[in-house]
């Protein structure tokens, strides 16, 4: 099994929805409903569960790629089936995995419409997630890439909220301008090196002035998937609009592909161009938590809320990369791991409340405390995590990433730190008015605490909140070697060619 | 041992706040004081191993972060410095606990009460067990989330509300100092682990930084950040807005969080960090004009406030201005010895607060207090010994630690020495004043509460009573039994490697030889303070009155806190809530989204149309075709261009 491990992840999903769509046939809906719910959570239960192997055969220490499978698809074009994972991908692939799961079991009664379908939609949606963090030819990559797009522009346009089609199609306005792009560069790249082998793209050194117009490329297919400021609008209204664990999937994996790109592709292939704009990155980020925190501020709707909530955690991730050093890098990495977790509870934890009242708009709550000391407790110990408190997740990505920051620049880490006290405001804001206050609103006083199945979607992810924030060595021992031979080559390569950041007289060190 | 006492607090929390429905409230209360009594007994052995005998010692629990070259354990590291605030702070937090039993009796929301204040005692101590700042940056964010649970503890109420959020944003502010300080710590010195950096800042005490292109003396720029964390925690001038606030929780809280134990931490920070500070002479002025403007600035506030709780707050404000300056001027082992005298006699007079709170129904302004102290005389008494010991009249222990810092910034013989040697004595005299002025208000006079209050005015129960014996005991005897070695002729051996001193600074030997007027002036000013408290409230009650009319503006100036409160709002709070209502209407909605997606509107509107369509047909047709589409088209691609 160890042989083709990635690709029975990978495609196990797609074979249940297969399944789902062969077998699970009846004249009877609820029965159709219901067996199409169980046969995506044993299929995701136990693609979790292989994926596993994933992570106890994962050899530490080593940068190289792992579990590599390759196959000839279009030999006349060297192009490959070719998978592999290595420190940087794994974990995004566990990540995966596990969140998959628990979208099926959050949507377990909330979704009550086209039941087969969305479960089809979702297993598609892993297949495509996991495929793209595996894949090491950039064909396949891009397919996968913009594979993602498709199930999750369908659950959003289909089974959203009121405003979904304009949600979906916005979606795939912003995707598919930067998406163009990238894959001309990809094109250019195959015809320059003659490969679409990743492994081999990655020792390949492109010219200089080749390496820019790449990295504009890329990067405007990779900022809106992040998304950075100013592409980030789709995101609010894509949360808004999307049922609970269309939510979930989207901010604890999909926002993590843009990131991904640019660990993959524009830092190790285009060094010299990841410095030369890395100042640009640095500013856009920096707009990115500070605005986008003022904007959170501002919000009336939960999701919205969080929404810009996530557009700022990743403003920091994307700080971390292109400081470019181990902690940068790894905190980066880090960030995008705890966010993975605690946004995806978060917005499972504005389901919880949405369920039961069908609204989220902020000033509609106050006091749930009084009736949900579980929901109140679970609801505080991912909002800690969203603000940054030791001891969870949160914590060790956003504090890497300064460090690293600091490194690099002082002002980065100076103004990024500003994130701090911007993301408590407005979390601790939310907090207060909808879980504390006076319980005054008849409709909240007949609210019922989590129920079982709520309990066991926010166990798993809570224990490894603390757990990343307590023992993170689990986690950085894996990115370790990976992500030290990333910043070496790209030290090696900057070194080597001389280059510069743009403006670099003006923003010094 | 150690991993006793640090982790036996937190045990108690999660029993009390996860099971506290099963064990009940009386469970949760013997589960928590008991282990906390159990953790007090065994920091007193650990003292007695480690500051009196010697054996400094820390030990690694496992890794906890690393990341390159940026590595840090869990450990708990014990020397002299630790082995007192371990004292402090589990006998002070035990006797909290068992107040906490009578005065909480009546809340409906106990077992979460308990775990809270163990859940903040569990931080407090791996904030002073930590060996690196990291870690130390662990408790202190975790005695911040303690802080803002307990001073919101009453969530029903919005000022309460309020106030546990402007702590928990206030102290952010702060800590951005406080992290940046950490990172300039691990750039400079390459570790974040005392033991590797102390031994480095002599050595280091002539680099340059380059911080927000601004190049300067590492050390100095360092050591500001790290005093900028200080400063929120310590509720120093201009950080301190969020602690009168803080008020809002439970009497035990504002005792144990709020005066005694965590406000501390910006004090222990900073002596922790000696060794550095020495080489970073500017930083040390900087901390000394802070502590010293906060002394006076915040004992100004307490003569005019009339909430009980508030007034005390300004006392706290204050006195930590003292031991700040006292680091200031280098006299560490002075800013300690202040720390455990004041965390012994502010409890106490918290606690009597809370006990007169407690017999008055929960009422809190003196103006509606008066002519009590026959019906309540034990709690009166054991106020007028926290009094004495906060005025600094001999022998209470405010006496020895308060005397010292004075003598110890008069000789210091330098400006900012001098500065804070009269703002300290002026202080000393606000402070004498406006004790004297909560005693007889509170205790004396006609009675101004209504009939049906005074009936029920009583003395508290023995939960209560018995913490306040054992903290007055500390408010009369902690002083001259720890004066010689905190400060006095066995203070070399005492405190071991655990704080350092440059020989030239050490103003702690200086401050024994300074002239008599010295010692005299600040005890002459307190003992004008209260006389003067007793003509304006005693003898001639229609002074303080007419004085007010007198200085109408500077009244009212004060009163009002110096207006930080509105300068602050007016600043930054009202601003950001506009600005993000502005970025998010006009820079979202009217510029970004109009020029980007929405500008091609009529495009989309189109295929809007066409997409509501896909309700209608199977989902899976589509999504196939799309696939399809996708691969066929890169197929498409690659195949026309391949021979190009």
């Amino acid at each position: 099994m160890q042989d083709h491990l990635l690709s029975i992840v990978t495609f196990a999903p797609l074979f249940g929805a297969l399944a789902i769509i062969l077998l699970v046939r009846s004249e009877n809906e609820e029965a159709v409903a219901k067996n199409s719910r169980w046969v995506a959570l044993w299929v995701s239960g136990v693609t979790f569960l292989v994926s596993l192997f994933l992570w106890t055969g994962f050899e530490q220490g080593t940068a190289d790629f792992q579990f590599v499978e390759q196959v000839e698809w279009m030999p006349s074009l060297g192009l490959t089936y070719h998978m592999g994972v290595d420190g940087i991908s794994v974990l995004f692939v566990l990540l995966s995995t596990l969140l998959t799961p628990i979208c099926i079991i959050s949507s377990w009664g909330a979704v009550k419409k086209r039941v087969k379908e969305y479960m089809i939609a979702f297993l598609i949606l892993e297949t495509m997630m996991i495929g793209m963090f595996c894949a090491l030819d950039i064909v396949v990559f891009y397919v996968f890439f913009e594979g993602v797009l498709i199930p999750m522009f369908l659950i959003i346009g289909i089974w959203g909220g009121e405003r979904r089609v304009y949600a979906a199609f916005k979606l795939f306005l912003y995707t598919l301008a930067g998406s163009v792009l990238m894959l001309v560069a990809i094109l250019a790249m195959y015809f320059e090196s003659g490969t679409a082998n990743i492994v081999e793209l990655l020792a390949y050194s492109f010219p200089v002035e080749m390496q820019k117009w790449l990295w504009v490329a890329f990067f405007a297919s990779f900022a809106v998937k992040v998304p950075m400021w100013p592409v980030h609008t789709w995101l609010p209204d894509a949360h808004v609009e999307a049922p609970t664990a269309g939510s979930v999937i989207l901010a604890g994996v999909l926002l993590k592909m843009g990131a991904y790109g640019f660990l993959r592709f524009s830092m190790p292939m285009m060094p010299d161009a990841s410095l030369y704009f890395s100042p640009l990155v640095y500013a856009l980020s920096i707009v990115a938590v500070i605005y986008t925190s003022l904007v959170a501020l501002a919000q009336e709707d939960m999701k919205k809320l969080i929404a810009y909530s996530s557009v700022a955690h990743m403003g920091y991730v994307t700080i971390g990369i292109f400081a470019a050093n181990q902690q940068g890098v790894e905190g980066a990495i880090y960030q995008m791991l705890s966010h993975g977790v605690v946004s995806a509870a978060l917005f499972l934890c504005v389901g919880v409340v949405y369920d039961r009242l069908h609204t989220r708009e902020i000033n509609r709550y106050g006091g749930v405390v009084e009736k949900m000391p579980n929901y109140a407790l679970v609801f505080m110990v991912f909002m800690l995590a969203s603000v940054g408190l030791p001891g969870t997740g949160g914590f060790v990505g956003e504090f890497l990433v300064l460090v690293g920051a600091f490194k690099a620049n002082t002002w980065v880490a100076a103004l990024a730190a500003t994130g701090m006290v911007l993301g408590a405001a407005y979390m601790l804001w939310l907090y207060r008015k909808v879980v504390f206050g006076k319980l005054e609103k008849d409709d909240l006083k007949s609210l019922l605490d989590l129920d079982l199945r709520e309990k066991a979607i926010f166990l798993p992810l809570l224990l490894i909140t603390l757990w990343m924030g307590i023992y993170p060595p689990s986690f950085l021992n894996i990115m370790s070697a990976s992500v030290s031979n990333l910043v070496n080559n790209y030290e090696a390569a900057i070194t080597a060619s001389n280059a510069a950041p743009m403006f670099a007289q003006v923003f010094g060190q | 041992m150690e991993n006793y006492i640090v982790f036996l607090p937190l045990l108690g929390a999660f029993i009390a706040g996860l099971f506290g429905r099963f064990i009940g409230d009386r469970g949760a209360q013997v589960v928590t004081t008991g282990l906390l009594l159990v953790s007090a007994f065994l920091s007193i052995l650990v003292f007695k191993d480690v500051a009196l005998d010697g054996n400094s010692r820390s030990t690694d629990l496992f890794t906890w972060i690393n990341s390159g070259d940026f590595i840090l354990s869990w450990a708990l590291n014990i020397d002299t410095l630790t082995a007192v605030m371990l004292i402090v702070v589990t006998v002070v937090s035990s006797m909290v606990h068992l107040y906490s039993v009578g005065y909480m009796s009546e809340d409906k929301s106990i077992s979460r009460f308990f775990s809270y204040l163990s859940l903040f005692t569990f931080f407090m101590l791996m904030l002073v067990t930590s060996s690196n700042l990291v870690q130390m940056f662990f408790g202190w964010e975790g005695v911040g989330l303690a802080s803002y649970l307990l001073i919101g503890f009453w969530y029903e109420k919005q000022s309460a509300c309020a106030a546990a959020m402007k702590a928990f944003l206030v102290n952010r502010v702060a800590d951005i100092g406080f992290a940046l300080g950490i990172m300039g710590v691990y750039v400079l010195f390459g570790t974040v682990d005392f033991a590797a950096i102390f031994p480095q800042a002599e050595a280091l005490s002539t680099a340059q930084i380059t911080f927000l292109n601004f190049e300067g003396h590492a050390l100095t720029i360092i050591c500001l950040l790290l005093f900028i964390g200080a400063m929120g925690k310590s509720a120093q001038l201009g950080l301190h807005t969020w602690l009168p606030d803080a008020m809002e929780g439970p009497t035990p809280v504002s005792a144990l969080i709020h005066a005694a134990t965590m406000v501390t931490a910006g004090v222990f920070m900073l002596c922790r960090f000696s060794p550095v500070f020495e080489y970073a002479p500017f930083a040390l002025e900087v901390v000394t004009y802070v502590g010293a403007a906060t002394a006076f600035f915040a004992a100004t506030i307490g003569l005019t406030q009339f909430d009980i709780k508030r007034v005390i707050a300004y006392s706290t404000c204050s006195q930590l201005g003292y031991m700040f300056f006292a680091i200031g001027v280098s006299a560490y082992g002075g800013a300690i010895f202040h720390l455990m005298t004041h965390a012994f006699f502010k409890a106490l007079l918290f606690l009597g607060a809370g006990s007169v709170i407690h017999a008055m129904h929960h009422e809190q302004d003196m103006r509606k207090m008066g002519g009590i102290w026959k019906m309540i005389p034990a709690t009166y008494l054991l106020m007028w010994v926290g009094s004495i010991a906060l005025a600094g009249l001999p022998p209470f222990a405010g006496f020895f630690s308060k005397d010292l810092i004075l003598e110890a910034a008069y000789a210091a013989h330098s400006t900012q020495g001098t500065f804070a040697f009269w703002a300290g004595t002026a202080a000393a005299f606000m402070t004498a004043f406006y004790s004297w002025r909560l005693l007889i208000m509170t205790f004396h006079g006609n009675p101004r509460a209504d009939e049906h209050t005074m009936k029920g005015v009583h003395e508290s129960p023995m939960t209560m009573m018995i913490p306040l014996l054992v903290l007055a005991f500390g408010a009369v005897f902690a002083g001259w039994l720890g004066y010689s070695y905190f400060v006095g002729d066995m203070r070399a051996e005492f405190w071991g490697e655990a704080i350092f001193v440059l020989e030239a600074n050490d103003t702690v030997e200086a401050a024994h030889h300074v002239p008599t007027w010295v010692k005299l002036v600040p005890l002459i000013a307190a003992i004008s303070g209260i006389v003067l408290a007793y003509v304006f409230y005693m003898f001639a009650p229609g002074l303080p009155a007419a004085f007010v009319r007198l200085v109408k503006p500077v009244h009212t100036f004060v009163y009002n806190k110096w207006m930080f409160d509105e300068l602050y709002d007016f600043l930054f709070v009202q601003p950001a809530r506009k600005l993000g209502r502005f970025l998010w209407k006009s820079g979202d909605g009217a510029v970004i989204d109009a020029y980007g997606p929405d500008g091609i509107s009529a495009l989309t509107r189109r295929l809007a149309g066409r997409a509501s369509r896909l309700q209608s047909g199977y989902v899976y047709h589509y999504a196939f075709a799309m696939l399809i589409g996708v691969v066929a088209l890169i197929t498409w691609y690659i195949v026309t261009n391949a021979g190009v």
